[in-house]
């Protein structure tokens, strides 16, 4: 039997995964919803067909969202997390005893219902009793916060379907809004590989440019993502994401990582040119 | 009669299977002859513009599937007749103009109606007689027709031939219909509709009354608008006891010979779509109207009115499918506002004046869209707000009409700088656009109220169009009037 998941990264070119079996596939008001298992990448979760997570790779991805702005301002107390209904965010901030609440803010509750049956690797620490659920638009939420949160992670899907209101102007405005004075925001940047894909990117970066008087992008290696070559946005209004770094206050909380650490903290936000030449025709 | 029928769309099917040589026009021969075209429309789109033939009918003169459509267009919209237009709103406004008054006959109608309105009375030679549309002085708009002031009106003009109503205005007021096509029956004279920003009238629920059912004589429906149809698609309809013959007539001095059918074939599935849908569809877009102009209203400062305004006179009904938001308390100009939601945050709203701007709600709108324009609008306030001193108040300009619009139209003129034009007779329009209401009109004296205006919209970036000067520095004022 060949049984596979394929994903079309652009018009010209796919990728595969040889699919064990489905373990789960519904409908929701927003999108569909599919988890398959995999003998290469463990259990992966998809949404309308675009590839969300796979238990092989997400470490990489939800420790570059958690651990970068957390080294730079371990003091944040108030999380908003929009999007992330897979629980692989709230898993890494649960390493923090210093954070005083979480609100997750996610469109779609099926997403948490069926990765908490499905995906226990990411939906691990929902019982958090830090943890506020809000379903919501994660746009329409923001609105009527003011100087609430000290750090807001924005894991979002693709700009498009769903997700196409976390990569506007207003969105990045309303979160300038809604942070405290060291509030730190940090997003799902896309990637700057295939035309397409730089194209929202560079639209995503010229809208919070906009908005945060320090924007920087940082990079990780995430296989299964189209190119796996993948950015992250760090805005803030105040901190620096590497001369503000509290090297030793982070490692001394002795979180236990597979992908970050400090010294690659710095190096993620060394770009390749070219895409440093993408970010500067925005800004 | 059985609305699920599209007799338009059905015949094009079958024409499609046919595969008929093509050796007749367009020339593109179904696309073949024009493959760039053909790429960027689609293959479907240009296999089905095609001429008029025995197995299509002939828009011109329907004996089959044209009048079937016509006549269960009719049925849908509750007319005698309906027309399928394929010259716009514009045509089927003109039309009802053209069947109602020739040369020197007045007609009634208020201040505020479309261009179309007036380009008809140049074609004609008709007389307009204004009607006072009030003004709510806050939101600095003209409203609707009070009863009174149709009678008004109407007694002084008792030879007038019709009176013209907006239903509604673009911003979505609505005069009392009945009341006024009641009053200009009795006086014997036509009552037409301009139903432009209307169609939904006629298959929501509890939504203004439409102008058939007010038992209006003609009306005008953009069914491009709010019932789906593709661009410059229209209906004309006939109610009461005018002859369609005659209407048919007008309307072929005008309209092309060579009827779109993907314009016709628009009209037909749209009204066949309404006809079965339109209530679940509007009772939709009432649903997503009212939540995005309670979540603006949240917002502060921003006034997205509705029902409120109702004042059983000027305002007798509102439209609630229309999302007008009042912006001057914000102290930007509703263009102001237009501009930065289409520069800065890639939204584009249906137009700005200068104390409000419109955005227009459809069947096609979702959810995460009006989270967009609310979340803007926020942003919008925070990071632009200022003081609301020095905005400029709109008034309505009562227009002084000195000759018919289209003996100005064809009077020898003289171009003059518009600053030395206080006084003179203008000969041509002078549209603010949006919303596409005039300023000036042929044939009508050009005060100083009216330079004021003109030089302040200039300033808001409103776009003024009309004068044979695009720049507007000079205006055409008509010789020896003054």
């Amino acid at each position: 039997m060949q049984l596979w998941y394929t994903e079309r990264h652009t018009p010209y070119v796919e990728f595969s995964i040889k699919v064990d079996r489905q373990i789960y596939s519904g409908q929701s008001e927003f999108q569909r919803i599919d988890v398959f298992e995999s003998k290469e990448f463990g259990r992966f979760l998809t949404l309308d067909g675009f590839m969300m997570l796979t238990e092989k790779d997400e470490f990489i991805y939800h420790e570059m969202m958690v651990h970068v702005p957390m080294a730079v301002c371990p003091e944040i107390k108030n999380v908003l997390v929009i999007g992330a209904g897979d629980g692989g965010v709230i898993r890494e901030l649960s390493y923090y005893e210093g954070i005083e609440s979480i609100d997750l803010v996610e469109i779609d509750e099926l997403v948490v219902e069926v990765c908490k049956l499905h995906l226990p690797q990411t939906a691990c620490r929902f019982n958090d009793e830090r943890i506020q659920f809000y379903f919501e638009d994660g746009l329409k939420y923001i609105r009527r916060y003011e100087n609430k949160y000290d750090l807001i992670i924005v894991d979002s899907t693709d700009p498009f379907g769903p997700g196409e209101g976390l990569f506007t102007k207003e969105f990045y405005g309303n979160c300038y809004k809604a942070l405290t004075d060291n509030g730190i925001m940090v997003n799902q940047h896309e990637s700057p590989f295939y035309a397409n894909d730089a194209i929202a990117m560079q639209r995503s970066h010229q809208r919070i440019v906009e908005s945060f008087p320090i924007s920087k992008v940082y990079q990780a290696h995430i296989p299964t993502y189209p190119s796996g070559h993948w950015l992250f946005g760090f805005a803030s209004k105040k901190l620096h994401p590497i001369h503000d770094i509290k090297a030793a206050r982070w490692n001394a909380l002795g979180i236990k990582t597979k992908y970050y650490n400090t010294r690659l903290h710095a190096g993620a936000f060394a770009l390749p040119t070219y895409v440093e030449d993408l970010l500067r025709d925005v800004e | 009669m059985n609305q699920e029928r599209a007799p338009i769309y059905e015949a094009l099917l079958r024409f499609k299977q046919m595969r008929i040589v093509p050796f007749d026009v367009p020339g593109h021969k179904r696309g073949k002859g024009n493959r760039e075209l053909t790429d960027f429309l689609g293959e479907s789109c240009l296999s089905l513009d095609v001429n008029s033939m025995k197995p299509l009918d002939n828009l011109c003169h329907p004996v089959s599937v044209i009048k079937e459509a016509e006549a269960l267009a009719a049925d849908a919209f509750g007319a005698r007749h309906a027309f399928f237009m394929v010259n716009g709103t514009t045509s089927a406004v003109q039309s009802m103009i053209l069947t109602a008054c020739k040369k020197g006959d007045k007609i009634i109608l208020p201040r505020n109606v479309h261009r179309s309105v007036i380009n008809a009375m140049i074609l004609c030679g008709a007389i307009p007689v204004y009607m006072n549309p009030q003004v709510n002085p806050k939101l600095g708009i003209a409203l609707g027709i009070a009863p009174a002031e149709a009678e008004r009106a109407i007694r002084q003009h008792p030879d007038a031939k019709a009176v013209l109503i907006n239903n509604p205005t673009y911003y979505g007021i609505c005069s009392d219909l009945k009341a006024i096509v009641d009053l200009a029956h009795r006086h014997g004279m036509l009552a037409l509709v301009d139903e432009a920003h209307g169609t939904h009238f006629y298959f929501g629920k509890g939504l203004p009354v439409s102008g058939m059912a007010a038992g209006a004589d003609m009306a005008a429906v953009s069914m491009h608008k709010s019932g789906g149809s593709l661009t410059q698609s229209s209906f004309l309809l006939i109610g009461g006891g005018l002859s369609a013959g005659y209407t048919r007539q007008i309307i072929n001095l005008t309209q092309t010979t060579s009827g779109s059918y993907l314009l016709l074939s628009s009209l037909d599935l749209s009204r066949k779509n309404m006809a079965l849908n339109g209530e679940a569809i509007f009772e939709k877009v009432c649903q997503m109207a009212n939540y995005t102009r309670e979540e603006i209203n949240k917002i502060g400062d921003y006034y997205a009115f509705s029902r409120e305004i109702i004042d059983g006179a000027a305002v007798y009904d509102y439209d609630i499918t229309k999302l007008s938001v009042y912006t001057l308390d914000v102290g930007l100009a509703g263009i102001e506002v237009y501009d930065i939601l289409r520069d800065e945050y890639d939204i584009q709203v249906e137009f700005g004046d200068i104390g409000n701007f419109l955005a227009y709600l459809s069947v096609g709108d979702r959810r995460q869209d009006l989270e967009r324009l609310v979340s803007a609008l926020a942003e919008i306030r925070r990071r632009k707000k200022r003081d609301k001193t020095g905005m400029f108040n709109t008034e309505y300009l009562t227009p002084q009409v000195i000759i018919s619009p289209q003996e100005a139209f064809y009077a020898e003129k003289r171009a003059l700088p518009i600053e030395e034009s206080g006084g003179q007779i203008c000969s041509e329009f002078v549209m603010c656009y949006p919303p596409g209401i005039p300023i000036l009109a042929p044939g009508e004296r050009i005060t100083g109220d009216i330079l004021t205006y003109i030089r302040y919209a200039k300033e808001k970036g409103c776009s003024l169009t009309g004068p044979e000067d695009m720049d507007i520095n000079y205006i055409n004022v008509c010789v020896g009037g003054s």
